[in-house]
């Protein structure tokens, strides 16, 4: 188990270097000049040279990694054009709002998609079967730049039921997280449905039925546990998914996150604040999908072992 | 048993296909019969509500929803097609030379998709056309730079195990070079499951530019991508519910015929090889 979890870190890291090199190359390749595309072209040449300095675009580009480099290993992201923070403060702030939306997302996903997914593979080709299908289907064509407006429309304006954006009480975070979770919860429950049908096929299950166990007891202890292994791992890579999908949720219900800073970065060309944010959203990605794979090894003993 | 499968199966690829020629067939009706110019203003009728000349309503400058809707449609075929077709060859090449060429070849490459693939969903677009600028071929050059990895991913896992074939391993022995042993033998049994890959694609490109165009990075006003169009409209509420309710409405149909017509071809063609997911 400890040699796997140590593998899985090393082979991290590289990708981590990588995902931090490509996010350096995309402001410092791109055709032009970038301090033309923070001032605008009509800035003071002094206001210029002044930002040129400042974030180091008078030094050759090999200086300029490194140094970007040994500032990402002191956790120094550098510092927001507009508000002058630290960009690693300015992003730790945002974070627990992001997570926060996350989580609940994904709770609603779970809670959604599970039980349909289970009752749809017990109750195969009935009308139940169906219509958690059908509802799959919709969910994941639905993009959630509409579902999210459309529960506005219903929930906080038509009904005034919830709160139309922002973060304030519990209750702000329930449109946000059926918006976000919406597409999770589709892709889990066929996953669900799918994987639990492949296991209530199997030898062992008929078995389990043949010596009389009760129904209900061979579907909760033989076969949604071996079932619910690759849903698992899903959950895991769909939590990093999130992350990103966050970034338009956040806009639509003006959620005070890293994925709502991260356009609001982009939108007024503060360029530190945006790299920062794309940085610190691919690592969170990577971050999760290896605990996943930790989570993944704790759980099925024949990953850890190589078998 | 094959052909049990295509009757069984074939009313899902033929409603993905209806759903594409309707995306192409309203492309090519706001061109030619477009009944007002998409970006033709009339202030005074802003937000009417849908009415026998504007079916669809007029938005805030008193466009009519209608041709802005034909127009978007042109839009996202354009951008689906050029997405998909780009990063298909993108894919084709460096999948083909990672599964052929092997060794050093095909670790620097598979180590390359490895660091886009930590960009999840959109993000990698994002950054690109922040610092490329917004605009439609920025939005098909970012879309490109991260559409191509699943396609080379699939074609190198498909040439792997395919170049174990025992045909493969004849044609291979007889000595025919590798180059039209990749374009006769092994590129024809590429083609279903990149077909399949190609269909859910063109609905991810699709969602994804509608999404950079409402985040504001993609297509620009007054030019009507659905995405864009749904941006304005939110900001009315319910004060014009029609303005909302059009363009997501199209894109949902358009990405579930896309998703139905990918479930289709594969359970046609069973090609469980294809990996994909939908992040947004």
């Amino acid at each position: 188990m400890g040699r796997y979890v140590l593998r899985r870190c090393l082979l991290a890291v590289p990708v981590v270097l990588g995902v931090a090199t490509l996010v350096f190359l995309l402001i410092h390749l791109i055709p032009g000049d970038p301090v033309d595309l923070m001032l605008g072209e009509t800035a003071r040449e002094a206001d210029k040279t002044q930002l040129r300095r400042e974030l180091r675009l008078d030094r050759p580009l090999a200086e300029q990694y490194g140094t970007f480099l040994a500032g990402l290993a002191r956790g120094d992201l550098g510092r927001s054009l507009h508000t002058r923070q630290p960009v690693l403060e300015t992003i730790a702030q945002r974070l627990p709002a992001t997570a926060e939306l996350a989580l609940a997302a994904l709770l609603f996903a779970c809670a959604l998609a599970l039980p349909l997914g289970v009752l749809s593979a017990v109750r195969r080709n009935s009308g139940w079967d169906y219509g958690a299908l059908s509802l799959a289907l919709l969910g994941a064509a639905m993009p959630n730049f509409w579902l999210g407006p459309l529960l506005i429309m219903g929930f906080a304006l038509a009904l005034d039921w919830l709160p139309v954006s922002g973060r304030d009480g519990m209750s702000a975070v329930i449109l946000p997280a059926v918006t976000l979770g919406s597409g999770m919860a589709a892709i889990l429950m066929r996953m669900t449905r799918a994987s639990l049908l492949d296991v209530l096929g199997q030898d062992h299950l008929v078995v389990a039925r043949a010596k009389g166990l009760a129904p209900s007891r061979v579907l909760l202890r033989h076969g949604l546990r071996p079932a619910l292994l690759p849903v698992l791992t899903l959950i895991g890579l769909q939590l990093g998914a999130l992350l990103a999908g966050a970034i338009v949720t956040e806009t639509i219900f003006a959620w005070p996150g890293v994925g709502r800073l991260t356009v609001q970065a982009i939108l007024s060309r503060d360029y530190p604040l945006a790299q920062g944010c794309v940085l610190a959203i691919a690592v969170g990605y990577v971050l999760v999908n290896l605990l996943t794979d930790w989570l993944y090894a704790a759980v099925d003993p024949r990953i850890r072992d190589g078998r | 048993m094959a052909g049990r499968i295509t009757r069984r199966r074939s009313p899902l690829i033929l409603l993905g296909l209806a759903v594409i020629g309707l995306l192409a067939a309203m492309a090519v009706w706001g061109v030619l019969r477009s009944p007002q110019a998409p970006i033709q203003q009339r202030l005074s009728e802003g937000l009417a509500a849908p009415s026998w000349e504007h079916p669809l309503g007029q938005d805030r400058l008193g466009r009519d929803q209608w041709s802005r809707l034909l127009a978007g449609a042109r839009i996202s075929l354009l951008v689906g097609a050029a997405v998909v077709s780009v990063s298909l060859m993108i894919g084709l090449l460096v999948g083909g030379a990672a599964g052929l060429a092997g060794g050093w070849i095909d670790e620097l490459l598979m180590r390359l998709t490895d660091i886009l693939l930590a960009f999840p969903g959109l993000l990698l677009a994002i950054a690109l056309t922040a610092v490329l600028g917004p605009g439609l071929d920025h939005v098909i050059l970012a879309l490109c730079a991260m559409g191509w990895v699943g396609y080379a991913r699939l074609v190198r896992g498909q040439l792997l195990s395919l170049r174990e074939r025992e045909y493969v391993v004849a044609a291979r022995a007889i000595g025919v070079p590798r180059l039209r042993l990749f374009g006769r033998h092994l590129l024809p049994n590429l083609a279903g499951p990149l077909l399949v890959e190609a269909s859910f694609g063109m609905a991810h490109a699709i969602v994804a530019e509608a999404s950079l165009s409402f985040l504001g990075l993609g297509i620009q006003p007054p030019a009507p991508s659905w995405g864009s169009m749904l941006a304005e409209g939110r900001a009315f509420g319910l004060l014009a519910p029609h303005l909302t309710l059009a363009p997501g409405l199209a894109i949902m149909i358009v990405v579930l015929g896309l998703n139905l017509l990918g479930d289709g071809l594969r359970d046609l063609l069973d090609a469980r090889g294809s990996a994909h997911g939908a992040p947004f």
